[in-house]
């Protein structure tokens, strides 16, 4: 569809969102009130669980929070409105930290369950505190005032709301275009590799909920002050898992999505409201039924939700160039060549029985190639788990400049200068060549939460971006930085890891078969590029199967087998070795 | 939530101080109630540990089985007649159009078979005897019959399509189910709350302490169902391949063992459970049509607390979960469920801090 028309389309909605109150009626006013509040509070949930990966069932527990936070100040203490929106934000957000606290750490179920409970919990408690009026609620609940204005009239509440709604969204895509939001969206399928970037999963992951929780108390607080009643039950569980319907609706991951899926389910609630009292006394039931029957068809047949329907017809957003002029991100002090940089010493790991690694020692000076080569099996892979954190050890050390790093986890190997691929590509498919490098100058970078929200992290992002794209040049990816790295052959998924590591500046990059799955010409660009990296004083230590490949690249050979250290030289001794000749071919005798 | 009427008596008595009469009546309630607990919690970890489905509808198949239990005594015709057919005719309906799509014209008739005329069987008998007062040994056994096929069709209907999906996914799915399966109860069961007759009334004194039949009963049940349970995993080679589907399904679909069919056995020995609780727990309890979602929720909890996969940690929860209800409720009966909600804080806590690694690629989650 041509560019313009959208344009054209996108003036129309707004036109008609801010003439609405002149012409339609009461009713659809109040209708369009209600799709801004439940969007609030989708929109979190799209944060939470579309981008994410994390799904709360007690959003209208967090709402609920804020409504009685704003309700009772603004009723026992008759403070205004706005001071009542602060106070909802505190102690909703309080409340978020200590729960996320205790749940985030647990994988998958836990989560959801937890939020559950706690939803039904806090239901129950809303409905037992006499001081929130029990199960009647809080009555007389002031309308909020700007100045001299109230509004107390459906139509002056309703331009707060989509006002609020508009610089929410905003907020929300501000955040996911930066350096936290990237790191939102990478948590999805597995911490290691997020780990392994510096990346605290925890941190990021609490702040996310509590973002998520902070977007219901604003929905909270403008309900209070809407329906100028407060009461326990628009909280319970029930309304939670119909916010997480809207989110899945309208389409996981999409911030417009947010405002599709309410609308939809909030009109849909309408329309059943009309028809089925014709067929039923029971209504409301049946209305549980008709939506239990198309949450699972949702789920069965359109996970995705309307999103992806409607973003078919929209134009591909614009990309945006990446200034070549902006300066170029600090780099750090490489140590001097023929220092000792990693130091392995008599490294033991065990799963169960088995001795995966026992009692292996080598070292690697800075500024040399090394590369650890040896049967399937001889435990070349958990050794760089071990060296890098993403597993703990059963005894021996490891220290990387000096510094004893066994016990240390990813984040703090990463930070110290050493940075990793992986023998099983952990990228983020559904995220441009560009986004996965940028993920690797994370510890570069500075930018907060708040000052991505804000953008106010501009032109460091402009400098990150540059040295992406800097790094995918390198590697040979700089043609399409958009392209998205799912879209890649394996072979050059594995090169794209490499540019993620090169992202992070590191003084040691362990490479885990990094030539696997590429054509001749590209090994041999491979090649070129690490002794590039070592001419600049890079270290490299890598674990490859291909012999040719590493004889003529590397300086020293670690060669494993069966957990164990076989030999340890240079090319030409290592090739020469029997026992080597031996552990691949088997003995001749 | 059972039992509570015994809590009222202690209540009603201005004993509001705890003394040790009162807390060994308190022990007792929680125990009994704590056994429900422990076969609706068993259930409910057999489901998790050979499917990944966390079945948040569990409980409302308890509710639903002491309800039909309650109409077969009132001589009137239990709801899961219509239940039953409703979830019949779609679970056929998935399943055919499942075949139709695979061009598997010969499975049809096995999927009707087993989906529709076997399930209505105990449903036709209840319709055919529906006004004719059975005696309790006729009745309950119908009633439990009629019951567990809710858990088989639910997961035909629902969950197999999409049993590749990741575990937040089933869980979300579930939680739908929950919401539809509550509106259907009160479609076919009505708003009404009912209570069956005692399966028996002795009343046994030890000293000052009064011990219910009823109770001993509660709790010598979950005692035997979780040793049948025990013994059908360790000695009977059916179990052994739902142990072997719920370590490794891929590795279980290697040797042989079709996921459909241990998640099918799985569903059935859950929903049996959960009826048999349902027996258990409505002569002693109210219950309505959607009391299930509580019922099932605390088990749940106590399932947490055994860390969802271990089967003896999960009985042990259970009965932590009863004894606290049951004290929490003498405290303040009014917050008894934010109590024992609330437990569920520090217990995740608890569970969080002893956490060493987290599993890769756990919360692998696609769309």
């Amino acid at each position: 569809m041509n560019r313009w028309i959208v344009y054209l389309l996108a003036i129309i909605v707004i036109v008609f969102l801010a003439t609405a109150p002149v012409w339609a009626a009461e009713f659809t006013i109040t209708l369009l009130n209600y799709i801004g509040i439940y969007a609030l509070v989708v929109l979190g949930l799209v944060l939470l669980t579309g981008v994410g990966g994390l799904t709360s069932f007690g959003q209208a527990a967090f709402v609920g929070i804020g409504a009685y936070a704003t309700a009772w100040l603004t009723t026992a203490y008759g403070a205004s409105p706005w001071l009542g929106l602060l106070f909802a934000l505190a102690v909703t957000g309080a409340v978020a930290a200590l729960l996320g606290a205790v749940t985030l750490r647990l994988g998958g179920h836990y989560l959801p369950l937890g939020t559950i409970a706690w939803g039904l919990s806090i239901y129950f408690l809303f409905g037992n505190i006499d001081a929130l009026g029990g199960h009647n609620g809080l009555t007389d609940v002031p309308p909020i005032t700007i100045g001299p204005i109230s509004l107390e009239r459906t139509a002056a509440i309703y331009y707060l709301i989509w006002i609020m709604l508009a610089l929410a969204m905003l907020v929300v895509a501000n955040l996911l275009e930066s350096r936290e939001g990237r790191a939102i969206r990478s948590l999805r399928g597995g911490a290691v590799m997020v780990e392994s970037l510096g990346i605290n999963v925890f941190r990021v992951r609490l702040i996310t909920f509590v973002i998520a929780a902070l977007l219901a108390a604003i929905s909270g607080w403008l309900y209070a002050h809407m329906s100028r009643v407060v009461s326990p039950s628009p909280f319970d569980v029930h309304m939670g898992i119909e916010y997480l319907f809207m989110a899945i609706l309208g389409g996981s991951g999409q911030i417009l999505g947010a405002v599709v899926g309410s609308a939809l389910l909030t009109m849909l609630t309408n329309a059943l409201q009309d028809i089925l009292p014709n067929f039923s006394s029971n209504g409301e039931q049946l209305q549980a039924i008709v939506f239990a029957v198309l949450y699972v068809l949702a789920l069965q047949f359109a996970r995705g939700g309307v999103m992806p329907l409607v973003l078919r017809f929209l134009p591909r957003r614009a990309k945006q160039p990446i200034a070549a002029s902006s300066e170029p991100l600090p780099r750090r002090q490489m140590p001097t060549s023929g220092t000792p940089l990693l130091v392995v010493d008599r490294l033991i790991k065990r799963f169960g029985g088995l001795e995966a690694v026992s009692q292996v020692g080598f070292q690697v000076a800075a500024g040399e190639i090394v590369g650890l080569i040896g049967p399937n099996g001889a435990g070349k892979s958990t050794i760089f788990n071990l060296i890098t954190g993403a597993m703990p050890s059963d005894g021996g050390t490891v220290s990387f400049l000096g510094q004893d790093i066994t016990r240390s986890n990813q984040r703090r190997i990463a930070r110290a200068g050493i940075a990793r691929t992986f023998q099983h590509v952990k990228l983020r498919s559904s995220m441009s060549l560009l986004d996965n490098v940028l993920l690797g100058a994370y510890l570069r970078t500075r930018a907060g939460f708040l000052g991505g929200a804000l953008r106010l992290d501009r032109a460091e992002e402009a400098r990150a971006r540059r040295e992406a794209l800097r790094q995918l040049e390198r590697v040979g990816l700089g043609a399409n930085p958009y392209d998205l790295a799912g879209n890649l052959p394996l072979g050059r998924q594995r090169i794209l890891e490499v540019a993620r590591a090169l992202a992070a500046d590191p003084a040691l990059i362990i490479l885990d078969e990094p030539a696997a799955g590429l054509s001749r010409p590209d090994k041999q660009a491979l090649g070129e590029l690490l002794r590039a990296l070592r001419s600049e004083g890079v270290t490299v230590l890598l674990v490859e199967h291909d012999v040719e490949f590493v004889m003529g690249l590397v300086d020293r050979i670690v060669v494993m087998d069966f957990g164990s250290k076989l030999v340890e030289g240079t090319p030409a001794t290592v090739r020469a070795d029997p026992r080597v000749q031996e552990a691949y071919l088997g003995s001749v005798a | 939530m059972a039992l509570l009427e015994l809590n009222c008596d202690t209540e009603a008595l201005g004993a509001r101080r705890m003394t040790p009469d009162i807390a060994v009546i308190l022990g007792i309630d929680g125990i009994a109630t704590g056994s429900i607990y422990v076969l609706v919690g068993l259930g409910l970890v057999l489901i998790f540990s050979v499917t990944r489905v966390v079945f948040v509808p569990f409980g409302d198949i308890v509710a639903f089985s002491a309800l039909t239990l309650a109409a077969m005594q009132l001589n009137r015709m239990p709801g899961t007649v219509y239940l039953i057919a409703t979830l019949a005719v779609l679970a056929c309906l998935v399943d055919a159009g499942h075949h139709v799509r695979r061009g598997q014209y010969d499975r049809i008739a096995r999927g009707l078979l087993g989906y529709g005329v076997l399930p209505l069987i105990p449903a036709a008998i209840a319709w055919l005897t529906a006004g004719v007062s059975l005696p309790a040994a006729v009745q309950i056994p119908l009633a439990i019959a009629l019951v567990v096929p809710i858990g088989p069709l639910l997961e035909r209907i629902a969950l197999r399509p999409l049993a590749d999906a990741s575990v937040l996914l089933l869980l979300i799915v579930s939680v739908a189910l929950t919401f539809g399966l509550s509106g259907l109860g009160l479609l076919f069961f009505g708003a009404e709350g009912f209570r069956t007759k005692p399966l028996t009334s002795e009343i046994y004194r030890f000293g000052t302490v009064i011990v219910t039949s009823q109770t001993l009963l509660m709790v010598a049940s979950a005692a035997v169902f979780s040793l049948l349970l025990f013994l059908f995993f360790e000695r009977t080679f059916l179990g052994k391949a739902l142990r072997a589907t719920s370590i490794n399904r891929t590795g279980a679909r290697i040797i042989g063992i079709r996921p459909a069919n241990t998640a099918t056995l799985a569903f059935f020995l859950a929903s049996l459970l959960a009826a048999i609780s349902g027996i258990l727990i409505s002569p002693v309890t109210t219950l309505y049509y959607d009391s299930g979602f509580l019922i099932g929720l605390k088990a749940f909890v106590g399932a947490i607390i055994g860390g969802m996969m271990s089967y003896p940690g999960t009985a042990i929860g259970a009965l932590a979960v009863g004894l606290l209800e049951s004290f929490a409720s003498f405290w303040n009966s009014s917050l008894k469920e934010v109590i024992v909600f609330g437990a569920l804080i520090p217990v995740l806590l608890w569970r969080s801090l002893s956490l060493t690694q987290v599993d890769e690629e756990d919360e692998e989650v696609q769309g």
